[in-house]
């Protein structure tokens, strides 16, 4: 252990599982973070949290139907998370009420109505699956999962990136000029939702918050512009996927919350040392300049 | 040429309260026309109705053409990491749509943006800009719209002197080229000077016409009576006391054209 990158790369050449691990984590790493950084632009970062009880729900009902099945999990998180955000949105454009409340009416119908169902038939589920997912255990399907999801999210992303900057930046203006706005903010919601249910498979619904946004949250101190933003929190995802993992092996901490508190850890890294408003350039402020 | 705009009994307003009260007019193409009125007259209310952001109350809006329309209180998110550039070139969106390149159209952005003068500004975030700068910002946006039809609500409040020259230069070149333009204002030495049609507006057309023979002193006397009364307990309006009222006052009616004369 006494070289750092031997440390580092070590397990992952050892283990298969490791590596499985690995090549899960780096899908969501490309896929959650540049979803993270609209959420953060958008002032909507709690969105994914409350998208994450919303889908719950519908995993524990995949699972009371037919068990430890990735499939009817899957379905079951993305019926309920769709719905969700769909409801959500609608009700948004349609009435006077704004987005936050409108989410957290539907998320809070979507949590109860799981935890009853899940009540009614009295089955123990074991929750801390849930929480922290099983991402030293990913089969060939759930990999496949978290590859297919990383691929729609970077196509969908490319086909709205103009309509969707639009309508972070001025939506009214895209209403006059464009009917785009509106396909474009669902397509976003349900790449939200995708990805929050791929990363409930690596990490658990609740830390699958934290890849998202922990990275495009640290993001914000290293780059100025929009590109800039979306390639730095992949970087920073990748390297908090990669550092968790081996630092989960060597220290035999669980994995998935290892991974989010090394993301973590980097934006607070960031926040520091980020040339981009970080603290430590605040403090040491230079000159002004002469115009 | 049919006109660019034609209001039929347009009634506009906010659960069932009017706003806009049964308006009738004609916008002829190439107008330049001002609209004033007191505060809550209903000049935004119109605007937004003729760019298709709120929807009649009752009567319609005859529209023949895309509209370039420039609201008084945007939802632009300056703290946005957009360029300078990039916000400018939203205004290529009917031309380019979603997927297609900048390309060719980037000297077109860089030229609009200096007609307004910030040459030099292409790469800086919006959120740096001054409130000035801002609004010339907007108005390269609108250039590159390129519509024959274009609203402005307010266009000149909080700017200084020589931002509104400027703009008012560009307004008075985009009359020029034959584009129709409707802009709210308050300024009314400004809209003697610039706008020689005028919409006097109090929740009803008080009067519309040549600038001259609208903003009297009866007639702004009026328009500040009319404004500003809402009734929670109104009754149901029936209609027909208004379709009475219409081309009966010579300063109300609009069917001949007071200015024809």
């Amino acid at each position: 252990m006494s070289d750092p990158v031997t440390a580092l790369v070590g397990p992952f050449i050892e283990f298969g599982f490791m590596r499985r691990a690995l090549a899960g984590c780096l899908a969501l790493s490309v896929s959650a973070p540049p979803v993270g950084v609209f959420l953060m632009l958008r002032r909507m970062s709690l969105m994914s949290d409350a998208m994450s009880h919303a889908i719950l729900p519908g995993a524990a009902v995949g699972f009371l139907v037919a068990g430890l099945s990735l499939p009817a999990m899957t379905l079951g998180g993305l019926v309920a998370g769709l719905a969700v955000a769909g409801l959500a949105g609608a009700v948004t454009r349609t009435t006077a009420l704004r987005e936050d409340a409108s989410l957290a009416a539907f998320y809070l119908m979507s949590l109860a109505g799981g935890v009853m169902l899940v009540s009614a038939r009295g089955s123990q589920i074991d929750l801390l699956h849930f929480l922290f997912g099983s991402v030293l255990a990913l089969d060939d399907a759930a990999l496949t999962l978290l590859g297919g999801i990383a691929t729609v999210t970077l196509a969908v992303l490319a086909l709205i990136y103009r309509p969707l900057v639009m309508e972070c930046v001025d939506p009214l203006f895209l209403r006059t000029v464009s009917r785009a706005g509106g396909p474009a903010h669902f397509a976003f919601l349900g790449l939200v939702v995708i990805n929050l249910v791929g990363g409930f498979q690596a990490l658990g619904t609740l830390l699958a918050v934290g890849l998202m946004l922990l990275p495009a949250v640290a993001a914000r101190f290293w780059a100025r512009d929009l590109g800039g933003l979306i390639a730095a929190s992949v970087l920073i995802a990748v390297l908090a996927s990669l550092s968790g993992l081996s630092l989960s092996y060597h220290l035999d901490l669980p994995s998935g919350p290892a991974i989010v508190l090394a993301a973590g850890a980097l934006y607070l890294a960031s926040m520091l040392a980020g040339p981009q408003g970080g603290l430590l350039r605040r403090l040491v402020r230079g000159r002004h300049l002469e115009a | 040429m049919t006109p660019p705009i034609r209001l039929v009994g347009l009634t506009l307003g906010y659960d069932r309260h009017p706003a806009v009260h049964h308006i009738d007019g004609t916008v002829r193409a190439g107008d330049l026309l001002a609209l004033t009125g007191p505060n809550g007259a209903g000049k935004s209310t119109l605007l937004k109705a003729l760019a298709g952001e709120i929807r009649p109350l009752d009567g319609r809006i005859e529209r023949a053409e895309p509209v370039a329309y420039l609201p008084q209180a945007d939802e632009i998110d300056r703290s946005f990491p957009l360029s300078v550039l990039d916000l400018a070139a939203m205004g290529l969106w009917r031309r380019l749509g979603p997927w297609r390149g900048l390309g060719r159209h980037r000297d077109a952005v860089i030229a609009a943006l200096g007609a307004v003068g910030l040459s030099g500004f292409e790469a800086r975030p919006i959120g740096t800009l001054s409130g000035g700068q801002f609004r010339r910002a907007l108005f390269a946006r609108l250039i590159l719209q390129d519509c024959r039809l274009i609203l402005l609500d307010e266009p000149f409040t909080g700017i200084d002197a020589r931002t509104v020259e400027d703009l008012l230069a560009l307004i008075r070149a985009w009359h020029g080229e034959g584009r129709t333009v409707i802009a709210a204002l308050h300024d009314l030495a400004q809209i003697r000077a610039h706008f020689p049609q005028t919409l006097l507006l109090a929740r009803e057309p008080v009067a519309w016409g040549a600038t001259a023979r609208v903003l009297t002193p009866e007639h702004l006397g009026r328009a500040r009576r009319l404004s500003e009364a809402w009734d929670e307990d109104a009754p149901v309006c029936d209609g027909a006391r208004h379709a009475g009222r219409v081309g009966q006052g010579d300063e109300r009616g609009h069917g001949p054209r007071e200015d024809a004369a």
